[in-house]
């Protein structure tokens, strides 16, 4: 006979629930007969729809997730984080310059960060937020990009920042000027923009879509293919 | 770390791993594709399908659980509805907000049209973000548009629309670009020149990635620039019918507010669908890739107004998707780890199938090798699948390979104690993509007039499977495409009275087939995975449905 499931105990905003071990805390909330309209999305950790908040029953400190991604443990107390606003600015990326100057200008609030670092403690990625901060204030917007990458913008920084930064938004500025400005340009791709608008491989994309099944079959076979 | 009968099967991975160093499997021919995809391939099992009753596509075969949705119960009863109470009067109605929603709204801003962006969800949730590995375009000087052809028509077994993929091939760079111009940061050389890495059935290294976020990444700039533009958009607000005018030009569509269950008309002068994918429906009890919106709403739209769905008889299953730990069960191992070079092994340590074959040939290959072979491994909860060898990837490309190019990969595993760096990742096929969907022209236009269809709810690109990277690639070149063509149709079109007799006469059919009282409501809008509590409700209470009878369950 299998072995019987073994049940944890939470608390979803407060009430007692028993659920079997190794569900996610998506997973708990709907087997606890919750459907999901809000905080649900990807349900594989790259959306931040699920930002979630939780700590335990004798340990007040709260912890930042993922629900999707977040396993539940004993006596947890969970809450579904609802929407806020955070701050974001408004921009045409085109009339930017790709400076501190520029991101300070539209996040003036900015300097207000105090290195507090609650921010890092609370991103779910487990990205150095305050450290991209601190790279914004000095204007090295290649780092703040870098640093940042792996952002899922589920907002949880934002919440936490005692002085209403929002850090992810601040973040997605800079990668947008790097990717726009800063990176080196792409020659090869430039080159083959102009080779099709100039009709280079017209006659050839004719001659395969004219093919019948048993040509397109043998070229097919045929290609050589390049290593991976 | 695995169960202790699980590491015993990865010290034999381990064992064998110096000679598959250079042990290189032949790639298959056609024939022997064929054949293996024919055997094991989910879409090749009969009863898993069966005929369409009613509509366009009569006659034709179509998983159970689409079909089923294909000849639903609408949402809307057309009496209830005042169809001259509108609340957003448009030029172009976006419905979606994943890649290929946000690419058709921007363009049609762009070409001076009144936009309104509608999703069910939030915007950007969407299958998009899930996109790891990369967006193919063949910009390299040893590549072509021809070649990136001949790989996608070989891809899909010469079954896709040659103009389709004409339009994707010849648009790749410039979405490229586009998407560079709007603030996506590609993997690059110190040079400029895009690190861009081969995938299955690719003959040249065409994919250009962000990392392993590469649909996160362009899907969070698409986001912010349909902000900065200060473009419409209603979140939580599922369309549930199209609108049509006398002439049977596509008009609008009825939302509700998911969450207040308030019905919102849309009027506009042409209609963009851009709904995704399928995956939520579990075709075949599979788990999924997909997010939680993925339940072929846009199927069902645009079925009920009369639009050819093709292809609807494959289903893309991703040969990778995780077996174990059970909480990521079904979700995406990107194809770049085997872009990477690492390589599928069984119980015993041994290759099976060359691991950058088109997805539904290793699909194929991973089963049987499990149900046939019985050389997959189990899990504690019963699930079965094979390794996928990512420490490969360090020994041949390099330390540091892995945390660079697959940071999405390793936190996902890290947080089960399972370093993919030193161990291999257990992986089962799971459903990933539906290969069909509405047919399209190479502007989206479908056989409805002014309605639009671009992305994954769309059919005929990839013919009968995509391959790597061409799907993100479909959103940007026929999102913009589409996002174009309505706001240009829109400027001419001349639309008369609305109405949903189209709606009327779909349920007459159904009641006329014995059909009705058999078939679901649909679309779905979100699948239902709370658990059910004992039924204690009364038939009276069961009757009080709210006002538009869009109740979501």
């Amino acid at each position: 006979m299998a072995e019987a499931t073994r049940m944890v105990d939470i608390y979803i905003m407060g009430r007692h629930y028993q659920v079997p071990e190794g569900l996610t805390i998506l997973t708990a909330l709907e087997h606890c007969g919750y459907r999901l309209i809000r905080g649900c999305g990807c349900r594989a950790g790259f959306c931040g729809a699920c930002a979630t908040v939780y700590n335990f029953k004798n340990d007040p400190q709260l912890r930042f997730d993922l629900a999707c991604q977040k396993t539940i443990e004993q006596d947890m107390y969970l809450v579904q984080i609802p929407f806020f606003p955070a701050a974001t600015a408004s921009y045409n990326l085109e009339r930017l310059k790709p400076t501190g100057e520029q991101v300070l200008a539209l996040y003036p609030e900015l300097v207000t960060c105090f290195g507090c670092n609650t921010c890092t403690k609370t991103c779910p990625q487990e990205l150095e937020v305050m450290w991209y901060i601190s790279d914004a204030l000095r204007g090295d917007i290649r780092e703040v990009g870098n640093k940042s990458f792996d952002c899922v913008m589920c907002g949880l920084c934002a919440a936490r920042c005692p002085q209403g930064l929002a850090p992810h938004n601040i973040a997605l500025l800079c990668r947008r000027l790097r990717g726009r400005y800063l990176a080196p340009r792409s020659k090869h791709l430039d080159d083959r923009i102009a080779e099709i608008e100039a009709g280079k491989f017209d006659a050839e994309l004719e001659e395969l879509e004219r093919m019948d099944e048993a040509g397109l079959r043998r070229r097919y076979a045929e290609r050589d293919i390049e290593p991976a | 770390m695995y169960p202790p009968y699980m590491e015993e099967s990865v010290r034999k991975v381990e064992a064998t791993r110096q000679r598959r160093l250079k042990e290189r499997l032949p790639r298959l021919s056609d024939e022997e594709k064929t054949a293996l995809v024919q055997k094991y391939h989910p879409d090749f099992i009969k009863q898993s399908m069966r005929e369409l009753l009613l509509g366009p596509n009569k006659g034709e075969r179509t998983p159970n659980e689409l079909a089923d949705l294909l000849e639903g119960n609408s949402r809307v009863d057309p009496d209830k509805i005042d169809l001259g109470k509108i609340d957003y009067d448009v030029d172009v109605l976006v419905i979606g907000g994943g890649g290929a929603g946000a690419s058709a709204a921007l363009l049609a801003e762009e070409n001076c049209a009144k936009v309104l962006l509608v999703t069910k969800l939030r915007l950007g949730d969407a299958n998009t973000v899930g996109a790891q590995a990369g967006t193919q375009a063949a910009d390299r000087p040893n590549d072509s548009p021809a070649i990136h052809y001949l790989d996608t028509m070989g891809g899909g077994h010469f079954t896709n629309i040659p103009e389709l993929v004409e339009a994707l091939v010849k648009d790749g760079p410039s979405a490229i670009k586009w998407l560079e111009q709007l603030g996506v940061n590609w993997d690059k050389e110190a040079d400029g020149s895009m690190h861009e890495l081969s995938g299955g059935g690719a003959s040249r290294r065409r994919l250009h990635s962000a990392r392993d976020y590469t649909g996160l990444e362009e899907m969070r700039v698409l986001r912010d620039e349909m902000k900065n533009r200060r473009i419409d958009y209603l979140e939580f607000s599922a369309a549930i019918e199209l609108v049509l005018d006398d002439s049977g030009q596509a008009a609008g569509a009825i939302l509700v507010n998911l969450e207040t269950n308030e019905v919102i008309l849309v009027r506009a002068k042409t209609v963009v669908l851009a709904t995704g994918g399928i995956g939520r429906l579990h075709i075949q009890s599979y788990p999924t890739t997909n997010h939680y919106g993925a339940t072929a709403d846009g199927l069902v739209l645009a079925y009920r107004v009369g639009a050819k769905l093709i292809f609807i008889d494959t289903m893309q299953y991703h040969p990778t998707g995780a077996a174990h730990p059970v909480q990521i069960l079904g979700q995406l191992v990107t194809e770049k780890v085997r872009t990477l070079e690492a390589q599928l092994v069984n119980k015993d340590g041994e290759q099976f199938i060359m691991p950058l074959e088109p997805r539904d040939v290793v699909a194929s290959a991973i089963i049987r090798e499990c149900q046939e072979h019985h050389n997959g491994i189990e899990t504690p909860t019963g699930q079965v699948g094979v390794w996928l060898d990512s420490p490969m990837i360090d020994i041949i490309r390099g330390e540091g390979t892995i945390a660079r190019e697959l940071p999405a990969m390793v936190r996902q595993f890290r947080r089960f104690n399972i370093d993919i760096a030193k161990e291999p990742m257990l992986v089962y096929p799971t459903l990933h993509y539906q290969n069909g969907g509405v047919k399209i022209d190479a502007n989206g236009a479908t056989t409805v007039p002014g309605l639009f269809v671009a992305g994954e709810v769309s059919g005929g690109v990839h013919g009968r499977n995509r391959l790597i990277g061409n799907s993100t690639l479909d959103l940007f070149v026929f999102g913009r495409r589409a996002g174009k063509a309505a706001a240009q149709y829109a400027k001419e079109v001349k639309l008369g009275a609305l109405t949903l007799d189209h709606v009327q006469r779909w349920q007459r059919e159904l009641e006329q087939a014995g059909l009705a009282k058999v078939r679901p409501v649909s679309p779905l809008l979100l699948p239902d995975y709370a658990r059910r509590m004992p039924d204690y409700l009364s038939d009276y209470s069961k009757q009080a449905v709210s006002v538009g009878q869009v109740k979501l369950a």
